[in-house]
């Protein structure tokens, strides 16, 4: 029985939208003719045409800008970033623009567009090409952040993104896409703002978003033989958090870890952090523990690589203390 | 000509250059030719013009007087490229895009002057409900794509919106959907990346767009000709296979007539246009600048090409107005900006509660 490859419920969730609502159109480096460099919008060119696919030159700042004045103007554009890292280059059109002119403008405008790509360390791809920009744009105001990581979360979240009327910058995993399962059938959307409760426990919260979802239930599998009970949260949304959720599994659990693939400066789990310090600190039993990311460069070499993102026997060693501790 | 070099280390007293090369360029432009109006619209740009006028000086004082804050870009030396542009397309059917300079570029598209004014002081009744400020003006309603504070963002952004007009009549089968933009920026943005990607993206699909470069010599202190290596802006569009013309920016008739030419090449799909006008500012760059720089002789040879006065030269010569009109143009003119002073000074603060206000969105706003 053949699931759906995560690229593919992806590529499923922007067939629908175009097909529901003519004003979503696709624009970035080779969406179009070539089908998106990972193959998210393939084949959608020779369906919707050419305009509606738009491949555009190597100019990410202008290209998405030009996605903010299409919104200003009435359509509801999706842009790929290539690489999510390269839109560094676009910083200035999705702060000034994408995320603050809705409020500069007093509320003239709306800026609905989707900002998505590959993010996240791969195999190898160099510091430049492993960027996890989700931290860098975590400050601006005005955009809605949000992380998929498995084929169902990924169709229904960019439905979902695609009908928010807010930007959202929507980040898939670069060693996600070929992840495969068994999806809804027939129609459905996510909640763009709801953690998603991986599994229940009682021992101890772990936070965590994108690939790191999948280093977390291998290390939950290591765990339940050692009987630690781990409530798994995958964050899903990670501007604004869903601290219900949060709250919620901490008042139960009095414990919690956050992974992230991010560096731990100025990460998402920085902010995370200061958030259960301020709201939830009555309820922690233990300190409150980071595992992110060496704050350098992603490094080329394997080995080297590995060391630089959280493995799963960190998380196990992790839970295992912060559980020993006891009250 | 041959003998003014662009070697950063010369000064400007060094060079002997009188006026400047900005200056001599006006005599030997390739067209001079001005529109064709009637009574009707020469009344129309004049009154354009001067209320672009007396609303900046007005601005002036205003700001001296404490009323208003921050950074204060005016236009006064310009308005004949506003008027002459935006006055020869269609109001809250086209769009138009601007820069920090922008209260007369929104007041050209029909943004009432109470409305910009009370703007500029913060209040809740300015176009952006105060949020934005003079750098920040925006109404959707008068198609008002924006100011935009840095150099050269607000050109990706009219690029879209020219995107969308032929997303309509192409993707979407709206015959009637023919709308053309305006982009507005200054001879300083025209070095930067965003300029040039967005000349080829645009003529590369056709978009129906007007690149308005307002070449006033100067960004802040940089003069244009220190800045980059062929002052010459419209032949850049030469490289990306586009329209691109030169025109007298103190003549609003022949920029009417040039903005006629290329809305019409843009309407018809015939795609965009680099209009480079060649005006001067007759204010520092914003009120905070001391206006070291420029020198008197050069400041003289502009002022006396003051576009208001050239435009009342031309009406008064084509019988198209007379003097009495013209006076009682600018009573009417300085009535509707006291009158916007006055608005603008009682209207209300934004509401403290309302300070998140706007971030996102509240309901669905579909065109």
């Amino acid at each position: 029985m053949a699931g759906t490859l995560l690229f593919n419920a992806l590529r499923e969730a922007i067939d629908e939208e175009m097909a529901r609502d003519s004003l979503v159109c696709v624009m970035g480096e080779d969406v179009g003719h070539y089908g998106g460099s990972y193959k998210v919008t393939k084949d959608l060119c020779e369906k919707y045409g050419e305009l509606r696919v738009l491949d555009t030159p190597i100019a990410e700042n202008s290209f998405t800008g030009m996605a903010v004045g299409a919104a200003m103007t009435g359509l509801r554009p999706i842009v790929e970033g290539m690489n999510m890292g390269f839109l560094l280059l676009a910083f200035n059109q999705i702060s000034n623009n994408m995320g603050m002119l809705r409020y500069t403008s007093g509320g003239n405008y709306t800026i609905p567009t989707v900002v998505r790509g590959p993010g996240g360390v791969g195999r190898q791809l160099g510091a430049e090409h492993s960027q996890r920009l989700e931290a860098y744009f975590h400050a601006v105001p005005g955009i809605k952040i949000v992380a998929c990581s498995t084929p169902t979360n990924a169709k229904g979240l960019m439905k979902a993104a695609i009908r928010d009327d807010n930007p959202v910058l929507f980040f898939e995993h670069v060693l996600l896409y070929n992840l495969t399962e068994e999806i809804p059938s027939g129609e459905y959307v996510c909640a763009l703002d709801q953690a998603d409760l991986v599994k229940e426990g009682k021992d101890v919260t772990i936070l965590t978003y994108s690939r790191m979802r999948h280093h977390c239930l291998k290390a939950v599998e290591m765990l339940e033989s050692e009987d630690i009970d781990v409530e798994l949260i995958d964050l899903i949304s990670l501007k604004p958090f869903d601290m219900d959720t949060i709250k919620r599994s901490i008042a139960k659990t009095n414990r919690v870890i956050i992974v992230e693939e991010c560096m731990k400066t100025g990460g998402i789990g920085a902010e995370l952090i200061a958030l259960i310090t301020e709201e939830c600190f009555d309820d922690l039993d233990a300190p409150p523990v980071r595992l992110s990311s060496q704050d350098i460069p992603t490094p080329y070499n394997g080995k080297l690589e590995n060391l630089t993102i959280i493995q799963p026997h960190q998380i196990v060693e992790s839970v295992q203390k912060i559980v020993s501790k006891g009250v | 000509m041959a003998n003014q070099t662009t070697n950063p280390i010369n000064k400007p007293e060094e060079k002997g250059f009188g006026a400047g090369e900005h200056a001599e360029r006006l005599s030997g432009l390739a067209t001079t030719e001005q529109a064709e109006i009637d009574k009707k619209t020469g009344l129309d740009i004049f009154r354009d013009m001067t209320l672009g006028r007396r609303f900046e000086d007005k601005c002036a004082e205003m700001y001296y007087r404490g009323k208003m804050f921050g950074f204060v870009h005016l236009y006064n030396g310009q308005e004949a490229v506003s008027s002459g542009v935006i006055g020869a397309m269609k109001k809250k059917h086209d769009w138009f895009c601007s820069t920090y300079r922008d209260h007369v570029h929104a007041l050209s598209a029909g943004v009432p002057a109470r409305e910009v004014m009370s703007e500029l002081f913060g209040k809740e009744t300015g176009c952006s409900k105060g949020r934005g400020g003079s750098m920040h003006l925006f109404s959707k309603e008068h198609h008002l794509l924006g100011g935009y504070a840095f150099i050269g963002e607000g050109i990706p952004v009219a690029v879209g919106a020219a995107f969308t007009s032929k997303y309509k009549k192409e993707a979407l089968g709206e015959k009637q959907s023919d709308s053309v933009t305006a982009a507005f920026f200054g001879d300083g943005t025209c070095n930067n990346g965003q300029f040039f990607e967005c000349l080829n993206m645009a003529q590369l699909w056709k978009l129906p767009i007007l690149f308005v470069v307002e070449n006033n010599k100067w960004a802040i202190g940089m003069a244009h000709d220190r800045a980059t290596s062929d002052p010459e802006i419209w032949r850049k569009a030469n490289s990306f296979g586009m329209a691109g013309e030169e025109v007298n920016g103190m003549d609003v008739l022949a920029v009417r007539e040039a903005a006629i030419r290329a809305i019409k090449r843009a309407r018809n799909g015939e795609g965009p246009t680099l209009l480079e006008c060649l005006t001067y500012r007759f204010r520092g760059h914003s009120l905070a600048d001391p206006d070291e720089l420029r020198q008197e002789e050069e400041k003289q040879f502009w002022s006396e090409r003051d576009p208001l006065k050239a435009l009342e030269k031309d009406l008064l010569t084509r019988s198209l107005a007379t003097t009495e009109e013209l006076r009682a143009i600018e009573k009417e003119i300085d009535k509707e900006v006291t009158d916007a002073v006055e608005f603008a000074l009682e209207a209300p603060e934004p509401k403290p509660e309302e300070l998140t206000r706007y971030i996102w969105a509240e309901k669905e706003e579909r065109f």
